[in-house]
């Protein structure tokens, strides 16, 4: 038994049956899997049928923190949400800061399993030991925000933390998003729609207890060290609180990889106007951070009096008064470049409304991208969609982040996400995504490494899942070359396991642009308790990904779904650059799977499996 | 002349790092409910505010102290809870005009913040400044701040009569 970091308890509620039960963590999973997004992989893979409805009842949905949450190293805000994704039908692990995950781990778990499906419209209340069930009918339909003020109203207690779905969770919405904060998503492959399909609208968490730590004198200097480090390093010591992740806005589209038009081009006209330096010199009123973080990248922004009417949403008049989060890099590219989009001012409502309504705004925005393409291109006429989709039109992209999240005319459309829409209206090549998730914003075809973390990434196409973006245009650690094959496996496979590692911790990913493992290894041991090294913690995360991995082998995923749209495979870059360029994965995936000790297909060996325990 | 603790509201990213050191200092534990500097949040305004006993030169939570367990550190000038005199009554948390004396369920007594012995837990912790434990001719430094909100919410009002 640990004396540090873990709580030891694992929440589970059935909401079929509405039993709240309370288990001990298990131990030897907790050290092989440390937490996050590994630990609740292995809950998963042992109690769920990965072939399961992701939107029935026999989804289950784990909130896991991990044993640096809730402490005071820096960034140590993080829960994952690991379940079957609903637009994916892969495993997920769909990440968010805030304060909702160190209040989880304050009230006593370390992890919450939710299972089955409430009768009636319900959410929990958690108060320390005090878990309830209570009905959530008067939350039906209610936004993000509005379920936020009311829930902590009732909750009597000014600390209480709400994460929740909006409309688009209730409306089954497939890249729905969970809000915690009012602002900080677990976004991505339709977490939100899994929600909703529980019938649950929200989850309040308050929590009066603490974290100890197994070796306070060894924590606090590591830890000390640890924040030094990231005060010193330009990213995080000053890019990311001045510019927020926005700042890479200039920095890929004169590397020409910023994707704009659906991935036909990979440069943006105007771009600088939706750039982090752009938003900090008209838009920004303040940065913010997550629990604990010493970073502090959030974007608070607000419009000014002549933005506030632009556009023709009026059912929210008061929203474009308040300051609001964002936008993010992903963003600001997804409803920006994707779709030609460069005027700030509609990325910062439709941002705001993906939160309000919780939406994931990548895969919305990238989705709304195919269907300006289908739009332009005459796969769908103007009756169908009720209004001019064109590239470029902001008024088209504020408008249908309504129409999605409530599923209103074309909007019902987009709510399916690319891959579904695009099949529906006879142009499957439209889709700009992997396993039926859309892309982030790298051109794979501007850099390679960033091809083969989609083309293998297990819940589909993620840029926080090997960041090789990192190396291949940052130059951190080392500068690589984006546009060779060479070399991109192997640093593909250590960007995957190392980012599995981080993710278990607890710690948010953006330490890793000043940091590594090298630096949280000390702490880790000095919280749990428990000694890993380096080499081990790696191991850790190669295992995470091999289970997750097993996993969607069971939900019917093979090495064939290891691939990109044939237009990154084929389609030249046509201007810019990058001209020219192709993304030649063929080069890279079989090395990738002999160095993962997979077979020709793709699947673990048994040797693979049993050297990291999972045979 | 005294050190104060000094709270810059606009410098503070809601980052809970003073909430974190305070809690550790006070119970061994990461554990924000047991902290003695407390940030408020205010998302709409994008406001975020750490707030906690600035020492007032007239110690409410003193007068209304019955057993007289609430004494001023000759070094510091904090007014620091003698546990072995607190009965736990309560009464300082309800005399302090500011919030900032609380009652901690574990020990039944009263705590609230004593700088640390001189050097506060919660300014070492701040990342951006936000919180300084600096020299100053008063501790009263909530008082020119105020008196900075008052001014531009006069303002404000007066903008809204003209138009």
């Amino acid at each position: 038994m640990s004396n540090g970091g873990w709580t030891g308890t694992i929440l589970r509620v059935d909401l079929t049956t509405g039993r709240i039960s309370k288990e001990s963590l298990n131990m030897d999973w907790a050290k092989s899997f440390v937490g996050g997004r590994g630990l609740a992989a292995r809950y998963l893979y042992e109690e769920m049928d990965p072939a399961a409805d992701a939107l029935g009842p026999d989804n289950k949905m784990i909130f896991a923190t991990g044993p640096m949450t809730g402490t005071n190293a820096s960034t140590s805000s993080r829960y994952m949400v690991v379940t079957k994704g609903a637009l994916t039908n892969a495993i997920t692990t769909s990440n968010s800061g805030g304060h909702w995950g160190p209040e989880l781990k304050f009230a006593g778990y370390d992890m919450l399993i939710v299972e089955g499906r409430a009768p009636v419209p319900s959410y929990i209340s958690i108060c320390d030991d005090d878990v309830r069930i209570c009905s959530a009918e008067h939350l039906w339909g209610k936004t993000v925000w509005e379920t936020d003020d009311i829930v902590r109203e009732e909750s009597g207690q000014h600390d209480t933390v709400v994460t929740c779905i909006g409309p688009a969770g209730e409306n089954l919405v497939r890249f729905a998003a969970i809000v915690n904060d009012r602002h900080r998503a677990a976004g991505r492959s339709g977490v939100g729609a899994v929600m909703g399909s529980k019938n649950l609208k929200a989850i309040a968490v308050r929590g009066t207890g603490g974290v100890p730590i197994a070796d306070p004198q060894k924590f606090m200097s590591a830890m000390w060290e640890m924040k030094s480090k990231l005060v010193e390093h330009p990213v995080t010591g000053e890019g990311l609180a001045a510019y927020g992740t926005a700042v890479l806005v200039n920095i890929i589209n004169e590397s020409g990889a910023l994707p704009t038009n659906n991935h036909q081009v990979s440069q943006l006209e105007g771009a600088d106007n939706i750039s982090g330096e752009t938003l900090a010199d008209t838009r920004l009123v303040a940065n913010k951070a997550c629990f604990g973080c010493t970073i502090a990248c959030g974007r608070v922004s607000q419009l000014p009096g002549e933005a506030q009417d632009k556009f023709t949403v009026t059912t929210r008049p008061h929203n474009w008064k308040i300051a609001v989060e964002g936008p993010e890099y992903e963003n600001a590219w997804a409803m920006g470049a994707d779709c030609g989009i460069n005027d700030l001012d509609a990325l910062i409502k439709a941002n705001a409304m993906c939160n309000e309504l919780g939406m994931d705004p990548i895969s919305f925005g990238a989705t709304l991208a195919a269907a300006m393409e289908l739009y332009e291109t005459g796969a769908v006429s103007d009756e169908q969609t009720g209004m001019p989709l064109n590239f470029g039109s902001g008024e088209a992209l504020v408008a249908m982040t309504e129409k999605a999240a409530y599923r209103e005319g074309f909007g019902d459309e987009l709510a399916e996400g690319s891959k579904r829409m695009t099949a529906k209206f006879n142009r499957p090549e439209f889709f700009m995504g992997v396993r039926g998730q859309e892309f982030p914003a790298y051109d794979a075809r501007a850099i390679q490494g960033m091809g083969l973390g989609y083309a293998t990434s297990n819940r589909g196409a993620c840029h926080l899942k090997s960041y090789t973006v990192a190396p291949e245009i940052l130059g951190i650690p080392e500068k690589m070359d984006p546009a060779v094959t060479e070399g991109k496996a192997e640093i593909t496979k250590i960007f995957q396991d190392a980012t599995c590692t981080v993710d278990a911790s607890g710690l948010c990913l953006f330490l890793t642009f000043g940091v590594g493992l090298d630096e949280i290894q000390p702490q880790l041991e000095a919280v749990t308790g428990i000694s890993y090294t380096v080499p081990e913690l790696l191991e850790v995360g190669e295992r995470v990904w091999n289970i997750e991995r097993m996993w969607n082998q069971r939900a019917g995923f093979t090495g064939k779904d290891d691939t990109l749209p044939k237009r990154l495979l084929e389609e030249p870059i046509p201007d810019g650059p990058t001209k020219g360029e192709v993304n030649r994965l063929g080069e890279m995936l079989p090395e990738y799977y002999e160095i993962r000790g997979w077979n020709a297909e793709g699947e673990p060996t048994q040797e693979k499996l049993a050297s990291l325990g999972l045979a | 002349m005294a050190k104060s603790l000094r709270i810059i509201p606009e410098k503070c990213t809601g980052c809970m790092q003073c909430e974190l050191a305070c809690s550790w200092v006070q119970t061994g534990m990461f554990q924000p409910s047991r902290s003695l500097i407390r940030v408020n949040i205010f998302d709409e305004q994008a406001s975020y505010a750490p707030y906690t006993c600035f020492q007032c030169d007239e110690a409410w939570c003193m007068t209304a102290c019955p057993v007289n367990a609430i004494s001023i550190d000759a070094d510091t000038g904090a007014k620091v809870v003698g546990d072995a005199n607190c009965v736990g009554c309560g009464l300082c948390t309800i005399a302090c005009p500011f919030g900032t004396v609380f009652y901690n369920p574990d020990t039944q007594k009263a705590f609230k913040c004593d700088l640390c012995d001189g050097n506060p837990a919660c300014a070492v912790a701040c990342p951006t400044g936000a919180i300084e434990y600096t020299e100053s001719e008063s501790a009263d430094w909530l008082g020119g701040w105020a008196e900075k909100v008052n001014e531009s919410y006069l303002t404000s009002i007066e903008g809204g009569n003209a138009a």
